[in-house]
């Protein structure tokens, strides 16, 4: 038996298949991942990721450690609520994660990887050593993803029936702007997700999880897995870590450059070997590939140009919205004319620059030869 | 819960093969099989008047989850494919005993379906590989 959330016996209410996901029973699908995948692009659905980490982070030197620790800089934060998405590398500049981290009131929350939970908490609590500062891990909470077009006026009605919290926690939603988070009460609530569409993210207390559960099911929206979640972000074109990116790659290999933050003020870890890269540049990228015949593109399968083997694709799937395979694959830098071998066969695909689709349209661009 | 119908025999790789009335022998993929793929997105048939041997592939069946390999379960050579499955391959997922059907045979011997297993025995077997 694996970890399980807030969640779990609701998940099994709504008819969950469940799988091992980092340790975690965590659901897949209740019945069809493309139906739930369409939900999210067209209306709204609710995802349980309560799996992931979130970290609290207190201290007078809270900024500084940041700023040393992350490779993107929250000195870009400016006022409490503002999000940022940075890559964590390790002295090589290796990614040993990805995560987001709010400026809050009181100092930072910071939510990483479910699967990387250990190592980044070592690693995190290794290097503040030098700093006045503490990071707080806070198990006790749940997050729930509520995302799609109709996810916030769903949400604001299902939040507008609690006669006490609700008014508040409406209002705060009504001027909370994308990629902008914040405390009411003892809620977190962001304009954040990993699906491409619009929505919140909540962070809240177990019990009070359950209960939003519970009341947006009864208010029609439907649950959403996590193979779901996977292909909405593949066509949203974001990185799954241990997938896209690990610690033997760095951001500039990862298709990650413009969440770096490279000044000549700030020194942050894994930085020396960032510059190395951008002056001698990288031999292999993150790129996209779409296969515009039937089959479908997954991890692992080989890319080739000409007859040279030039990489793997490292996520891909069948695009509910596009209705053919999309996939991120690590080349040698500049190859095209590329094909992919699937089952024996190799198969042409176009070198694309993610995302894939927005807005359930399409939006690749070919990459530059 | 998935079905198992009886009247069906059933491959150990999850096929089901039902004898028709006029002695073809038609063949899909059981209902716990499209169960544990998840939504067929693409499937991939064999060609018409190929002959084909007992456990030779005969088709793929891709689903969001993986790629798997279809084999005949019995020699014959094939006079039918649910051209269904080209344009609607959830068929698969929605009626997988019937709709969602994969081919159709002329058998070369009746009598390798002896070999198959019936209705509890793949179920046995199908709940043996959840646990």
């Amino acid at each position: 038996m694996g970890l399980r959330t807030p969640i779990y016996e609701l998940h099994l209410q709504a008819g969950a298949k469940m799988v091992d996901f980092g340790g975690w029973d965590m659901p897949i699908h209740y019945g069809s991942q493309i139906e739930e995948h369409h939900l999210v692009r067209n209306s709204v659905g609710v995802c349980d990721v309560s799996h992931m980490t979130v970290i609290d982070l207190a201290g007078a030197d809270s900024k500084r450690y940041l700023r040393y620790l992350l490779a993107n800089d929250v000195e870009k934060l400016q006022s409490a609520g503002k999000a940022l998405y940075s890559a964590m590398l390790d002295d090589t500049g290796g990614v040993l994660d990805d995560l987001i981290v709010y400026l809050t009131q009181d100092g930072y929350r910071i939510v990483v990887n479910c699967a990387t939970r250990e190592k980044d908490l070592a690693w995190m609590n290794d290097k503040i050593q030098a700093f006045d500062c503490a990071l707080t891990e806070r198990p006790d909470l749940a997050i729930l993803a509520i995302q799609g077009p109709e996810s916030l006026q769903v949400l604001k009605e299902v939040l507008a029936k609690d006669a006490n919290e609700g008014p508040s926690r409406v209002a705060y939603i009504d001027q909370l702007k994308p990629f902008v988070g914040g405390f009411c009460g003892d809620w977190f609530l962001a304009r954040t997700g990993y699906t491409g569409e619009k929505g919140i993210e909540a962070i809240v207390p177990a019990d009070d999880a359950k209960q939003l559960w519970r009341d947006l099911a009864s208010a029609g929206v439907r649950a959403i897995g996590l193979g779901a979640r996977d292909t909405l972000r593949l066509e949203a074109g974001m990185n799954l870590y241990g997938s896209d990116m690990d610690e033997t790659v760095t951001p500039l290999e990862s298709n990650m450059e413009i969440t770096l933050s490279i000044d000549e003020q700030r020194d942050f870890i894994g930085r020396g070997k960032l510059v190395e890269q951008i002056q001698t540049g990288v031999s292999r990228q993150l790129v996209g590939l779409v296969l515009n015949q039937r089959g479908v593109l997954r991890a692992h399968y080989p890319v080739y140009a000409n007859d040279e083997c030039v990489g793997e694709i490292t996520s891909g799937a069948f695009s509910p919205t596009l209705q053919h395979s999309i996939a991120l694959a690590r080349i040698k830098t500049g190859a095209d004319d590329l094909q992919v071998e699937i089952r024996g066969k190799r198969l042409a695909v176009l070198k694309v620059s993610p995302p894939f689709a927005r807005n359930g349209k399409k939006v690749f661009k070919l990459a530059d030869a | 819960m998935a079905e198992y119908p009886g009247e069906l025999k059933y491959a150990e790789s999850h096929e089901w093969a039902r004898v028709e009335d006029d002695g073809t022998v038609t063949v899909g993929i059981s209902d716990h099989a499209q169960d544990s793929l998840g939504d067929v997105v693409y499937v991939e048939l064999p060609e018409i008047d190929a002959d084909v041997s007992a456990k030779d592939e005969a088709g793929v069946v891709e689903s969001v989850k993986a790629a798997s390999d279809i084999y005949s379960p019995i020699s014959g050579k094939i006079i039918a494919v649910n051209e269904t499955l080209e344009d609607a391959p959830e068929t698969v997922n929605d009626s997988p005993y019937d709709q969602g059907w994969f081919f159709r045979l002329q058998p070369t011997d009746l009598a390798e379906l002896e070999s198959m297993l019936d209705a509890n025995a793949y179920q046995e077997l199908c709940d043996s590989e959840e646990h």
